[in-house]
């Protein structure tokens, strides 16, 4: 998932003031500094080994934040209770944001028993902190950023356990066409860099089954000329690109209208929240992302050692951190030889089988399908795009 | 450029054109009364008008529940009036409130008029963190678990639970107009009918006429200038209030920020209309609101902010009053 911080678009001077201290206030806790949960260390033969965490653990997406490190601390458990030698995990609190990543980025390079990170949680982070990273020789693995531009800056040292956006967005087109056989598309997206990369591969990807597009403005809440636009095209699908918010809003106004045919969007969407803003107008919606929902018995155990539930990314948040682990206890401890091993490792994992390819994208990934029901998200059991 | 899609669907764009405008033009006359009486911009009245969506939510919470559930508009007339009602009371209640804390006291004081609007600038961002952060306020009284849904997530959106489904009410050149724009519509237009009756006919108006025209003479004559100022804020209040019951109709979410891009839209058609004066705002908010929707029709919704400033630059470059211009020293409020 690719957030960006919103910028809003000043239309009176005088009010900038304002705004600049509402953009200020939004985020509602102080700035991250490294907290060690767990030291490393152990046995008096070993050195201090830890594992990096770089992503959003408070403000508007510190959930996602908190599913990720619940991943990466069941796997650290799980390795740490039979091993000599204790790996540690050092959280480092980006709130999400690619202004606040590069100056925790420094101090993740800076820290010798850092092994490997985990992370950073998204795209714009990932941009922010990529360069860093690679000329440090640190190796990454991301568990859940997926905006296409990051892996082609050539970062060797950076990888991603998650499909990204180009895969999704065929996969999108493919659901759309086969399973909705949708012969008018109408394609709308936020103009953000994520949505923007998502609407067009879907684009491309319907050729003429696209009847038309717009774009709207995030923040946006009238949608009357959107909806005119998709009503008039007698499109028989939407397809949006952007999160909930606007989502939940276009679909409800598209139903108010009277419209009958399939909504669909993508991973930005694919959240509760998308169903509580647009209430029973959600039924229907298809939402896709490149994530599957946790195994019964993973969910069990992350409940069990980190006392709260599996969420998304938790699953790709442990198969990463797996990798690292996994290193080590192959005697790996230099950056080189903990980077060359993930360009070759191949292995099944909680969310697939991961491998990568020579760009750090991950070989095989699947998009998932997740349809509402009866005003809820059914998270259970979503369709496998093949 | 899509000429061709506009005339097709000139009539559908018009009316939710309209019906917007009309609820961005009962928030302008907020802007633009309490210009005439104090020749200051009340930059806090966005957050009047988002306290107003708010009560209309938990109207619809406290007597619905939380449960999602789609309605006729006719369905839930009942709940409608109290939401309101209660809307009305909400932002009149604030208006005061803003009026008692951020403004008094600096007139008082005969502060500097840009003292007033960095006060009201103070004011907007106060009001409008109190409702971002309002789950950990009911925590410090204990109250976070009995006011649950009203508090949770507290910076994100908040629906409506209620889903108004519009009706058909009647065609016209293939549109189905729908009840909900034509109560907006209708609604908005009576409300502002009655102000602008009130402001010309009543002894209060009159109060509120003589203050915006001269302060001082108007005190001479025995107005009481406090009591007009805090009624002009009352009246802005429940103007705003009704526009965020609207607002919820036709959007049906709100959450805490809503009131930022309203209110600078508010303003707009207050400028576009012709500032301090009452009848300049309805003009101001109805043809921005149809100019939105043009533009969004013609260059693609991304362009519906931009088309609607062009316009606002291009009618004060040839009318620097706005549309109904009225010299902005002797507003007629």
């Amino acid at each position: 998932m690719n957030r960006t911080t919103r910028t809003w678009r000043v239309g009176a001077v005088a009010m900038a003031a304002g705004l600049a201290l509402t953009a200020c206030g939004s985020s509602d806790d102080g700035g991250g500094s490294g907290d060690s949960s767990s030291s490393g260390g152990g046995g008096s033969d070993c050195t201090e080994q830890n594992l990096a965490f770089l992503g959003a653990l408070t403000g508007d997406a510190g959930a996602l934040g908190v599913n990720m490190t619940n991943g990466i601390q069941l796997a650290v458990d799980e390795y740490n209770k039979d091993a000599e030698c204790k790996v540690g995990l050092k959280k480092f609190d980006s709130q999400g944001s690619p202004d606040k990543a590069p100056a925790l980025a420094t101090q993740i390079v800076g820290d010798d028993t850092i092994i490997g990170l985990v992370g950073p949680g998204f795209s714009g982070e990932s941009l922010a902190t990529g360069k860093t990273f690679f000329e440090a020789g640190m190796p990454s693995v991301s568990p859940s950023a997926t905006n296409v531009t990051i892996t082609d800056q050539g970062w060797t040292t950076w990888h991603r356990v998650i499909g990204n956006d180009n895969a999704q967005g065929e996969a999108d087109a493919k659901y759309l066409m086969d399973t909705v056989k949708a012969k008018k598309v109408y394609v709308v997206d936020d103009a953000q860099d994520y949505s923007v990369g998502l609407s067009t591969v879907v684009k491309d990807s319907l050729g003429s089954a696209v009847t038309g597009s717009d774009q709207i403005q995030v923040g946006q809440t009238d949608m009357s000329a959107v909806v005119t636009k998709v009503t008039a095209a007698k499109a028989d699908a939407v397809f949006y690109g952007g999160y909930y918010t606007e989502a939940g809003l276009l679909v409800k106004q598209l139903r108010q209208a009277g419209w009958k045919g399939t909504f669909m969007s993508g991973d930005g969407s694919q959240d509760p929240a998308f169903v509580k803003v647009a209430g029973q107008a959600a039924n229907g919606a298809v939402l896709s992302a490149p994530a599957a929902p946790a195994p019964a018995d993973f969910a069990a155990k992350v409940k069990e050692a980190t006392g709260n539930d599996a969420g998304l990314y938790t699953t790709q948040s442990y198969d990463a951190a797996n990798i690292f682990l996994q290193a080590i206890k192959d005697g790996k401890t230099e950056p080189k030889d903990i980077n060359d091993f993930i360009g070759s490792y191949d292995s099944e994992g909680v969310s697939g089988p991961i491998s990568f390819d020579e760009k750090g994208d991950i070989k095989t990934s699947k998009i998932y399908a997740y349809e509402v029901k009866n005003g809820k998200m059914d998270v259970e059991n979503p369709t496998a795009i093949e | 450029m899509n000429f061709s899609f506009l005339f097709n669907n000139i009539i559908e764009l018009s009316i939710t054109g309209l019906a917007l405008g009309a609820i961005y033009a009962l928030v302008a006359l907020g802007y633009t009364m309490v210009y005439g009486v104090l020749q200051l911009i009340n930059f806090a009245h966005s957050e009047v008008f988002m306290y107003g969506t708010f009560a209309v939510a938990w109207v619809f919470v406290l007597l619905h529940g939380t449960e999602p559930a789609t309605q006729t508009l006719g369905g839930t007339a009942g709940l409608l009036v109290v939401a309101i009602l209660a809307a009305m009371a909400m932002s009149a209640l604030i208006a005061l409130l803003l009026e008692r804390v951020a403004y008094r006291p600096l007139l008082k004081r005969k502060a500097p008029r840009l003292m007033a609007l960095i006060s009201a600038i103070g004011a907007s961002f106060a009001l409008s963190e109190l409702m971002g952060l309002r789950d950990r306020v009911a925590g410090w009284f204990g109250l976070r678990e009995a006011l649950g849904p009203y508090v949770a997530n507290a910076r994100d959106i908040y629906p409506n639970p209620v889903t108004i489904q519009p009706q058909t009410v009647f065609t016209i050149g293939g549109y189905g107009v729908k009840d909900v724009d034509l109560l907006v519509i209708v609604a908005s237009l009576l409300m502002m009918l009655a102000l602008d009756q009130f402001v010309r006919r009543t002894r209060f108006g009159r109060g509120i006429r003589a203050v915006a025209q001269d302060p001082e003479s108007a005190a001479l004559m025995g107005v009481n200038a406090t009591r007009v100022i805090r009624g002009t804020f009352v009246l802005g209040g429940i103007m705003a209030g009704a526009a965020a019951a609207f607002y919820m109709l036709k959007v049906g979410s709100t959450r805490q920020n809503t009131g930022f891009i309203f209110g600078v839209k508010a303003f707009t058609a207050a400028v576009l209309g012709g500032i301090g004066n009452l009848r300049g705002a309805l003009v101001g908010g109805l043809v921005l609101g149809v100019t939105e929707n043009y533009g969004a029709a013609i260059f693609g919704s991304q362009w519906k902010d931009v088309v609607a400033f062009v316009l606002l630059v291009l009618i004060l470059l040839v009318r620097p009053t706005g549309i109904l211009g009225e010299s902005l020293g002797k507003a007629r409020a």
